[in-house]
């Protein structure tokens, strides 16, 4: 079955082998592991690329492949950085508070040292006591559970309110967009339990790493993006190849016909969006500890939107798409933010693309959703026809 | 003949306006039966409702050998129960290859886990053949059907009706748009058809259902106005009444 | 004729002032705040019509002593020492040098009393303004000394308002001071008829409470016998036992610790060696290893702290000891808190109206686009950002803010309109039939705009000033009030609602919209262009949007922002609502803001709960009206 299904999809071979030859390139550059020409910043940007890219795919898979504009993938994102995050905070801060207690006379009891963590991770937001959410957060195992539980759970259930009443089109983006802003707006509760809008912080010590140097914990998190998005990648050209993705594909383009034909589109749909969010979790799960902090803005409607810009920049309806459209486009952002691009002296005005990196991006995606709807994967359809 | 589908009593109004009313329509298995009547009959609901897009008001739509009450079910539990629609406008997924298309509808089961794990196996790709060979369209199966003609979609979707394997048909003008050739191999594929199962064409063109040569059921206003052979129906008063007066 | 009243004792004791005041000399040169109450009284008893101005000087620290003779005069700065003034006639007496004469200076706590026998002068005093002045000292510091000349200044009071709130003022210190029971239940009835904060003060004043703990019931106006477990914890029915009646506080588990850890002797304390001491029982033994030793206290076990909580009965005691009193108090309180409760769900009912109202204004223009052509503009909120920032450029150039509002909101229209009609020809129209994409396109287009305001006007907030007209609010009772911005608003709403459906009904414009709503095809073989028609809308609905924006920026900061903050409740709004409709707009907008000020009420520390809530009842909603409130109606509710 793998056999066929791979020898059916080369493209899946081209992908795995062009990401196993970055990851290579990458490994033989960076400052840990090879020549040190790429620094452990730059490697820390490139993991979170790739983690970017695996959402991307998945939201690829939900709207080039299934027609669900969804605006809310970038929250189940952040809630796999959430779950991870808590874990990270607690465990780093145990450490820490054990360390101080140990400096006392006689040794702490677990209740001081339970009580000693809440008020340090909590204190800003002026409580001492942990939520009830944080009930798991001892345990790396349990939360990397929740990282797949959460997003899967909250989108099973707000997909099947939502196809059930046969919400579609934009209505359903709307409620989408709602959905995350619903989630956002609590998450900057100070009583949310997840501290506000200060966020978790801190999130690139690793617990029981300590020793290890940031580069090669960053190599570490470069190597595990990379492989979570082959895998992901090959997980849903799987799903997508055969039967399933035609059944997909049909749904996207006239679903009550489908559904005339006797599948059942709503839990196709269920099942696309839900296994979806599962990805888009574990990816944030990979992408804050690299970041380092994770804050409820980051869950905000309009970074989802992004990730719709991304996907269509680079082609939807196309794995491959994806990828190139959110490796290319988040690169450029923060090769343009970060003041990398020369700024442009018009004689009576001088460009700075820090200020004007927005409108042109802005701009050239209405112009890419007007003149290229296929996106850059475009071109790579039109490679491959001059090829045969 | 026993009775394969039954509707008794069925009315349904949109806003006030009432697009059937109070019909009964019943038919067997094996059989061929066409429907006709001027624009707004309620030919388009009656299968709606038939196929479960449209809950009626009122009345039963009774299913099989048991019985089963349709109204409450949804469509695709309706079509597996072994109801097959073809729609006005044609409608094949353009973006696929016929092969897909056919392959899409086979009679498989139907839900996503055990379509994910489905395999091809010798048989289906023998039976997407075979139903290739009967509407025509051997040598395209691996064209995008987008690129078919309106003849060959219309039969790729008659032939998606069959992969589908139903007991009933229910075909919506499907010689609209032919030419004289096409609609004969149509009129052939559905005659075919009605041999094993209970096939319902609604059409606009007589001439078209006179080469059914089947009972002829006239709709107005939402309940049948007359039923018989089209030699019957046409010389109805009323029915001359409807299509010509006014 | 008050004056008259306070004159006629003076007519009894023919006396003058100096005289008087020579008889408490002592007192009036070095007062003491507890000395000086019989001198004043007998001050005022005198009845004296200067007494109010020696007073006044006398607590202006402007009385002065003569050294030779222990005379009392007022003394101004002249040239060559001071010009004095006697204190009976209040004519200029004489001068003197300044080593000659003594000040009189009254501490703090002397003039304060001062102060409360001078109001009783100050409440009949001819000016309104000292009359006020002695109403709000009053008000501030109610004493049961200022019931009576309160009482006695009513009947004189010319000023009619004055008048009603000395009634008042003086029912309050009748129902708190008042003599008989009788007088003052009859006070605490009046106040259950008023809705004022002050009101509501007194009355919980009058039911203030002690919490006591006793052994047998207490001889007091009891409010409550406290239930251990229930009304009190055990700890805290514990802490009152060791504040009031002496018992020893029980150690917190880091006292204990404290205690271990400054006995800790060759790594055992107690004892016990150090490092088993990582649990509550292990230090607990340790501890009472201790104690046995006599190194610390005996510890206070949980069990006799239960036992010392329960041989207890805990009460909250009146501080009034007339129960009479008390009971009418509560009585009134409770129909004081009905009416408030009343009042207040009127008042956020009129919050709700005027949400509503913005949410309106913000949304019904994206109703029309997206009702006329399925088009989701997600722009929508910068042609609001829009429209503000065209208030604020024009307030540059007219400086007159009523005037430049006049200018502001058709120019507002007009530039908004134009953007709108630009997007739609240069964007929008060659997207329709994809209605996702067109939701992105104008996302960037969206994002290209903020940046571009950003850019231009800058990151922090710009002020969009209202007229001195709309400032300030209508105030209709203690409770209720609302302002005049927002009534301003709520008007605008109300035009535009009157103004849309007389262009969508009863204009050539209206019926083509219309027309191309529902059947397009049909429309275009009827010599309609539809895509002119088009065009128009999306201008309308645009030009809207850029009102909006000026309203909105009236009582929000004007910044690049601003319209991400109403995109989403737009949306909402609309979805709620059902799509193309000005009725369902306005249904939706209804239904959010009251729903969102609703769930505030319940919650009102937390709007942002208020929000989350709000969306995640829309989320509901729609389950089961996914067409909104008006479509699932019919056509007839809807034009």
């Amino acid at each position: 079955m793998r056999k066929s299904f791979i020898a059916e999809n080369p493209s899946v071979l081209w992908f795995l082998f062009c990401l196993g030859l970055f990851t290579l390139g990458v490994t033989v550059l960076a400052e840990a592991t090879g020549a040190g020409i790429i620094s452990t910043s730059f490697v820390k940007t490139l993991g979170k690329v790739l983690c970017l890219c695996l959402v991307a795919i998945a939201m690829d898979v939900v709207w080039g492949y299934c027609g669900i504009l969804s605006l809310g993938h970038f929250a189940f994102f952040g809630i796999g950085g959430y779950a991870v995050g808590m874990w990270l905070m607690y465990a780093r801060t145990e450490a820490i508070v054990t360390q101080s207690l140990a400096e006392r006379s006689i040794p702490p009891t677990a209740v001081e040292v339970n009580d000693a963590i809440a008020s340090q991770i909590f204190g800003v937001v002026g409580s001492a006591e942990f939520p009830l959410i944080w009930a798991f957060s001892h345990s790396l195992a349990l939360q990397l559970l929740l990282v797949v539980l959460v997003p899967g759970l909250l989108a099973l259930i707000f997909g099947w309110l939502a196809f059930r009443s046969r919400v579609t089109g934009v209505y359903l983006s709307i409620l989408t967009q709602a959905m995350t802003l619903a989630l956002a707006l609590y998450l900057f509760q100070n009583d949310s339990g997840l501290r506000g809008n200060n966020g978790l912080s801190g999130l690139q010590n690793i617990p029981g790493f300590e020793a290890v140097p940031q580069s090669m914990i960053s190599m570490a998190f470069f190597w595990a993006s990379a492989a979570a998005l082959g895998l992901g990648y090959v997980l849903f050209a799987r799903v997508l190849s055969g039967k399933m993705g035609s059944v997909i594909r049909a749904i996207r383009d006239d679903e009550a016909r489908v559904r005339f034909l006797g599948y059942h589109v709503e839990s196709y749909k269920l099942f696309i969006f839900t296994l979806t969010a599962i990805i888009a979790g574990i990816a944030g799960a990979l992408y804050y500890p690299q970041a380092g902090i994770i804050n409820p803005a980051e869950i905000a409607p309009i970074a989802s939107i992004y990730l719709a810009v991304w996907v269509a920049i680079g082609g939807r309806g196309r794995l491959y798409g994806a990828v190139i459209g959110t490796a290319f486009v988040s690169l450029l952002s923060s090769w343009f933010t970060g003041g990398g691009a020369p700024n442009v002296n018009l004689g009576f005005y001088t460009i700075q693309w820090t200020e004007w990196w927005l409108v042109l991006l802005g701009t050239s995606f209405v112009a890419v959703t007007l003149f290229f709807p296929g996106g850059m994967g475009m071109i790579f359809d039109k490679l491959k026809k001059d090829a045969s | 003949m026993s009775t394969l589908l039954e509707l008794s009593g069925v009315s349904v109004s949109f806003d006030g306006f009432k697009a059937i009313n109070n019909l009964a329509f019943q038919i067997g298995e094996p059989e061929m039966r066409a429907i006709i009547g001027p624009n707004g009959a309620g030919k388009t609901t009656f299968m709606d409702i038939i196929t479960g897009k449209t809950k009626p008001d009122e009345g039963r739509v009774l299913w099989g050998e048991k019985s089963i009450n349709l109204i409450g079910k949804s469509e695709s539990m309706i079509a597996r129960e072994g109801i097959g629609r073809k729609f006005q406008k044609p409608t094949v997924f353009e973006d696929q290859t016929v092969r897909e298309n056919l392959a899409m509808a086979l009679k498989n089961p139907r839900s996503p886990f055990e379509v994910l794990l489905y395999r091809k196996s010798a048989e289906g790709a023998a039976r997407i053949e075979a139903l290739a060979a009967e509407i025509n369209l051997t040598d395209q199966l691996t064209r995008k059907s987008g690129e078919l003609s309106h003849g060959q979609k219309q039969w790729l979707e008659i032939g998606m009706l069959l992969a589908q394997d139903p007991r009933l048909l229910l075909v919506d003008e499907p010689a609209a748009g032919m030419t004289p050739a096409e609609r004969e191999k149509t009129t052939e594929i559905l005659v075919e058809a009605a041999k094993t199962r209970a096939v319902v064409v609604v059409e606009h063109d007589m001439e078209f259902v006179r080469r059914l040569n089947c009972k002829v059921t006239v709709l107005h206003e939402g309940s049948v106005l007359a039923e018989g052979s089209i030699d019957h129906v046409t010389q109805n008063p009323e029915v001359i009444d409807v299509y010509l007066g006014r | 004729m008050a004056l008259a009243l306070l004159c006629l004792p003076a007519l009894l004791h023919a006396q003058d002032l100096q005289t008087l005041l020579q008889s408490h000399q002592k007192v009036i040169i070095k007062p003491s705040r507890k000395s000086v109450g019989p001198a004043l009284d007998a001050l005022v008893a005198s009845g004296l019509p200067s007494i109010p101005a020696f007073l006044e000087h006398w607590q202006g620290k402007e009385v002065y002593n003569r050294k030779e003779d222990g005379l009392f005069f007022y003394a101004r700065k002249a040239q060559g020492g001071f010009e004095l003034v006697d204190v009976d006639t209040g004519e200029v007496v004489g001068t003197a040098d300044a080593k000659a004469l003594k000040q009189i200076k009254p501490n703090g706590g002397v003039r304060k009393e001062i102060a409360s026998k001078l109001v009783q002068f100050q409440l009949s005093d001819p000016d309104i303004e000292r009359r006020i002045a002695a109403l709000v000292s009053i008000t501030q510091k109610p004493g049961a000394n200022q019931l009576a000349p309160l009482t006695a200044s009513i009947e004189g009071e010319t000023d009619p308002t004055l008048k009603l709130r000395k009634i008042k003022l003086a029912n309050y210190l009748t129902a708190r001071f008042g003599e008989t029971t009788d007088q003052r239940v009859a006070a605490i009835e009046g106040i259950a008829k008023d809705l004022s904060v002050d009101g509501r003060a007194v009355l919980s004043q009058i039911l203030q409470t002690q919490r006591i703990a006793s052994e047998t019931a207490p001889d007091a106006n009891i409010a409550k016998q406290l239930q251990i477990g229930k009304d009190v914890t055990v700890e805290d029915a514990y802490a009152l036992l060791v504040a009031q009646n002496g018992y020893t506080a029980k150690l917190s588990a880091n006292d204990i610790r404290v205690a271990l850890e400054a006995n800790v002797i060759d790594g055992k304390v107690g004892g016990f060696s150090v490092l088993k001491l990582d649990s509550l029982a292990e230090r607990h033994a340790a501890y009472d290893a201790l104690a046995d030793a006599g190194t610390v206290p005996e510890r206070m076990t949980t069990v006799a702290m239960i036992a010392a909580v329960e041989a207890h009965g805990f009460y909250d005691v009146y501080d009034e000891k007339d129960a009479a009193v008390t009971d009418a108090a509560l009585k009134a309180q409770s129909a004081v808190q009905t009416r408030v409760g009343v009042n207040q769900f009127f008042d956020i009912s009129l919050d709700a109206i005027s949400l509503a109202s913005i949410y309106f204004l913000a949304a019904v223009g994206l109703a029309i686009t997206f009702g006329v052509m399925g088009v989701i503009n997600m722009a929508h909120g910068e042609f609001i950002m829009m429209g503000a920032y065209t208030g604020y450029v024009v307030q540059q150039f007219i400086p007159n803010y009523t005037a430049s509002l006049i200018v502001a909101l058709p120019l507002a229209f007009a530039v908004t309109f134009a953007a709108g009609v630009a997007m739609e020809r240069l964007v929008i129209r060659w997207l329709y039939n994809r209605p996702l994409e067109t939701l992105l396109a104008t996302f960037g287009i969206s994002v290209a705009l903020q940046q571009l305001a950003k850019n231009i006007f800058g990151t922090q907030a710009r002020p969009l000033t209202s007229p001195g007209w709309l400032d300030g609010a209508w105030i209709i009772n203690d409770v209720v009030q609302i302002s005049y911005i927002r009534i301003a608003i709520f008007v605008l709403a109300l035009m535009f609602l009157g103004l849309l459906l007389f262009i969508l009904k009863k204009t050539r414009l209206g019926l083509e919209v219309r027309a191309v709503t529902q059947n397009p095809r049909m429309a275009s073989s009827m010599g309609i262009n539809p895509d002119k028609i088009k065009m128009m809308t999306f201008g309308l609905g645009s030009g809207i949007a850029g009102i909006a924006g000026v309203a909105i920026g009236l009582f929000a900061k004007v910044t690049s922002e601003m319209g991400s903050d109403y995109i989403v409740q737009s949306f909402m709004t609309v979805v709620v609502g059902g799509v193309g409709n000005v009725w369902g707009t306005l249904a939706g907008a209804f239904m959010i803001g009251t729903f969102q000020k609703g769930v505030e009420w319940l919650n009102p520390s937390n709007t942002l709960a208020a929000q989350t809530y709000m969306i995640l009842f829309i989320i509901l909603f729609i389950q089961f009206r996914p067409k909104g409130i008006i479509a699932l109606k019919g056509r007839a509710a809807g034009d």
